[in-house]
């Protein structure tokens, strides 16, 4: 795996808002087939990070290198034109659409055929979209009207959109929030057998660490916009700056850290 | 020099009401989150309130208590509105809130007119300020210099009700949070009712503090609320200070605009308003705004093309309404045409809201400009009917392009304005420029060639024309670019993620709307033999917005339906009694009250609650399946 090629790459990446650094000078790489997860405490800088990545949010200073292609400043939409997947913390899909056109507009975008006035879309790519919904899972839903899902459906209706462009990286911003235990693991499970089989690169952000370690290649520990650690997960876990963090020891490595700016 | 300072003082003076109307509406929206149309009807009632105080109580206590007075009435009559209509459209979608407040607008026209009469009063003096001072040879009234003072103390007022007061704390953290301040045990029944009526008070008061320079009349209400539309739009709604500094710009603009433009004044304060927003979408003081609410209650039925079936009885439909000439008088083929022609404006106003979900409050302008467009290619270019049936419309294609690119750049209540504004802007040039569009007098003698002159021939045309738009406007609505459109729609987001360029795909659907609407026009221009400015006035925006409700917002093309009914029944009506407007204000309060869904939406809840028994048990066996 070490091999495979470099998918993203991000050097040195900032974004300040007034005094506060809420990413400082972020550094990391992900590579074809590898399952990354970046996790840390509420306010470490997750979502900032992600917000950048996917062209939501413009970083003050830093490089953002997306197969080969620089990313800062373009918009959301020319990102996943590049070949990248998304999906949300809290779902976003088109409640007014049955399950299969929902998979079937993100193909209509794909087959650059937004602006076809005269078309059909009920026959647009049919099959590519039942394909999809199998794959994750939820052929039997096609012709429900997404607005009816439950929430674990729903999720799993994302991945099936997310993956429309055939991308080569998934950008998932904590997965499986909002989910019961079970589908959790079973959702984390599809998308790394998905990741696997066709070579997807995967970033995600989590706060449920039983998903992290049963199914990271590598994990990035984000601790007040800096990253403290990188790693496989046994790396991580036994990492005393990230036990500090996550045991509750928070007061110790404030001190700690204060000492050190001051100095 | 000393006239220029003078025509300053004027647009300052100006400035006082339009603030005074600007704030109330922005703090009403701020807590809320209604934009109140009515506004401008309380500002004219705020006025002639005022009238009649001030004629009946003579003196300095007469006539400032009469003021005072008369706002405070207006005010309570505020409060009776908020708690009869307003608490029961609180959690309904932002269309349904500008279109009740709209009811009440057109009630209180009538209303005005049985009480005060038709004819302009002319207000007293105000006593104490009654001559005027002079600057350098030049006159300024010391009125105007009283109002120039009076707006910085209102809005000093203002701002120590809001930072000094319990009740101020209350309002302005129901402004960022309604729903925290209703956990904390605010009573929020009370909350929004006294800042209801505060807002309705300072919009009265600036009625009644014109009548010394304004004569009152029963059209104040819809050029106030125009104004002040276009203040909120650049001062930002919500923000006190935005109403301030943008009234006062807004009213300079116009001071100085004259003197450029003397015939089409209106066009600086356009470009003015296209730049903040480019700059600034939210005004220069405005906060973006949160997401638009979704329709509690509606169902969300999946659309779907017409079975054969359905196409079957539509086309049955078509031919049955095609045989009318067969047994039906030359009035009914009038009215007949006309109504076809209805279909056509509601059909397109319908796309672009439901599909598109872009309420436009100013979808006339298109309409007129389609009919303007035929007018001036037959009768200036002397060009064939045909030819200009198919020129014609591509000015309201050139309108909706220019408009629609500045208009969807906002969604939600910032769009509904934004298009009431352009609207407006377009009907002020076609009612100025007296030397192009014929003013007041329009444009007259727009015949259709022999071809099409008979009543029947030409039933025949707009029925033709009225099934191809609707026809064309479905396979749209079906097409790759219908489901992006919705998409952008429904998610905005997850569009953007699936690399939709949700502004471009709206701004596409603005142009197909306004030049469908366009073809309305057109036709409209042949049918009527002439064009006036009233083609692209507000009342006909609010005419098509109240068909697409009728019909069903939620449907694919309920606006059909929608046009037919209300047109017939607008057609009796007039016939029937002098008060119309009353009547259909009244009918559009109720319809948004007590009937939301429309016709055709209604008839698809009736008829899936029949096949709803098994639909309901496969869902809940599929459930129980996964779940295993």
């Amino acid at each position: 795996m070490s091999m495979a090629p470099t998918l993203l790459s991000v050097e040195a990446l900032s974004k300040s808002y007034g005094g506060v650094h809420a990413v400082r000078s972020v550094s990391f790489e992900l590579r074809a087939g590898e399952i990354l997860a970046l996790i840390g405490p509420n306010g470490a800088g997750k979502s900032t990070c992600f917000d950048m990545l996917n062209g939501q949010n413009i970083p003050d200073s830093g490089r953002i290198t997306l197969l080969g292609e620089d990313t800062v400043g373009r918009k959301p939409r020319a990102i996943w034109r590049l070949g990248v997947g998304r999906t949300f913390q809290i779902t976003a899909t088109f409640p007014t659409m049955t399950v299969r056109e929902n998979v079937q507009v993100a193909l209509v975008s794909y087959g650059r055929q937004l602006f076809n006035l005269w078309g059909s879309t009920a026959q647009f790519a049919r099959d590519e979209a039942g394909r999809l919904l199998d794959l994750v899972g939820m052929g039997a839903y096609a012709g429900r009207p997404c607005g009816e899902l439950a929430y674990g459906d729903l999720k799993r209706l994302e991945l099936a959109i997310a993956l429309a462009n055939q991308p080569k990286l998934l950008l998932m911003d904590e997965p499986t929030a909002g989910m019961a235990p079970r589908e959790r693991i079973e959702l984390m499970r599809l998308t790394a057998r998905i990741a696997r089989e066709q070579s997807i690169g995967v970033l995600f952000t989590e706060h449920d660490m039983d998903v992290v370690f049963e199914h990271a290649d590598r994990i990035l520990v984000l601790n007040r916009g800096s990253l403290i650690a990188e790693g496989s997960p046994e790396e991580v876990r036994g990492n005393p700056q990230v036990r500090a963090i996550y045991l509750g020891e928070g007061l110790v490595y404030d001190a700690r850290h204060r000492e050190g700016a001051g100095a | 020099m000393a006239f220029y300072f003078v025509q300053f003082l004027t647009g300052l003076a100006s400035a006082a009401s339009l603030f005074l109307v600007a704030s109330g509406l922005s703090i009403i929206f701020g807590v809320t989150r209604i934009v109140n149309f009515a506004h401008g009807a309380f500002y004219m009632l705020g006025a002639y309130m005022a009238f009649t105080l001030t004629e009946r109580f003579s003196g300095a206590l007469g006539f400032w208590g009469g003021i005072v007075v008369a706002a405070l009435i207006v005010a309570a009559i505020g409060v009776l509105v908020e708690m009869v209509l307003l608490r029961r459209i609180y959690h309904a979608p932002e269309l349904f809130q500008l279109l009740a407040t709209f009811g009440l607008t057109l009630m209180v026209q009538d209303i005005v007119v049985l009480i005060w009469g038709p004819d302009d009063l002319l207000g007293r003096r105000a006593p104490g300020f009654r001559g005027a001072v002079d600057f350098f040879g030049q006159n300024i009234p010391s009125y105007d210099l009283f109002l120039i003072a009076l707006s910085p103390v209102v809005l000093g007022v203002l701002w120590l009700l809001f930072q000094r007061t319990r009740w101020g704390v209350l309002v302005r953290a129901a402004t960022q949070d309604r729903d925290m301040v209703a956990a904390l045990g605010v009573n929020q029944k009370w909350l929004f009712t006294s800042v209801f009526a505060l807002g309705v008070f300072l919009a009265a008061l600036g009625g009644a503090l014109q009548i010394p320079r304004d004569a009152v009349h029963h059209a104040l209400d819809l050029r106030i609320i125009v104004e002040v539309f276009v203040v909120v739009v650049i001062g930002g709604l919500g923000s006190i200070i935005g109403a301030f500094v943008a009234a006062v710009l807004v009213s300079e603009l116009n001071a100085f605009g004259i003197l450029i433009f003397p015939k089409i004044s209106i066009i600086l304060v356009f470009l003015v308003m296209a730049v903040v927003l480019i700059v600034r979408p939210w005004g220069l003081f405005g906060k973006p705004e949160a997401a638009a609410r979704r329709t509690p209650g509606l169902t969300v039925n999946p659309w779907r093309p017409l079975t054969s079936g359905e196409r079957l009885m539509s086309l049955g439909a078509l031919v049955l309404a095609a045989m009318l000439p067969l047994f039906a008088g030359n009035y009914a083929l009038t009215v007949g045409s006309e109504i076809a022609i209805y279909v056509i404006f509601a059909a397109s106003l319908h796309f672009l809201m439901s599909v598109g979900g872009l309420a436009s409050f100013g979808h006339a302008a298109y309409f007129g400009l389609g009919a303007y467009g035929v007018a001036f290619l037959a009768k200036a270019a002397g060009l064939p009917m045909i030819v200009s049936l198919l020129l014609g419309p591509l000015l309201g294609l050139l309108g909706a392009a220019v408009f629609g690119f500045f208009a969807v750049q906002l969604s939600g209540v910032y769009f509904a304005m934004l298009t009431l504004a352009f609207a407006q802007i377009v009907w002020s040039i076609a009612f100025q420029w007296v030397a192009v569009t014929g003013g007041d007098n329009g444009i007259l003698g727009v015949w259709p060639d022999k071809w099409a002159a008979g009543p029947a021939s030409f039933y025949w045309l707009s029925l033709a024309i009225a099934a191809l738009a609707v026809t064309v406007l479905r396979v749209i609505v079906f097409s790759p670019f219908g489901f992006a459109l919705r998409a952008t729609r429904d998610s905005p987001l997850r569009s953007e993620a699936i690399g939709i360029n949700g502004k471009r795909v709206q701004w596409t659907a603005f142009v197909i709307s306004g030049t469908v609407a366009g073809i309305g026009g057109a036709l409209f221009a042949y049918l009527k033999g002439s064009v006036f400015p009233d083609s692209l006035g507000i009342s006909l925006s609010v005419d098509a917005l109240v068909m697409v409700l009728l019909g069903g917002v939620e449907t694919v093309s309920g606006a059909v339906i929608g046009a037919i009914v209300f047109k017939a029944a607008n057609i009796w009506l007039v016939s029937q009694t002098d008060l119309s407007k009353l009547v259909l204000g009244g009918f559009i309060v109720l319809m948004v009250v007590a009937f939301p869904k429309g016709i055709v939406g209604t008839l698809e809840t009736i008829r899936n609650r029949w096949r709803s028994p098994d639909t309901k048990s496969a869902l809940l066996a599929s459930r129980i399946e996964t779940a295993e």
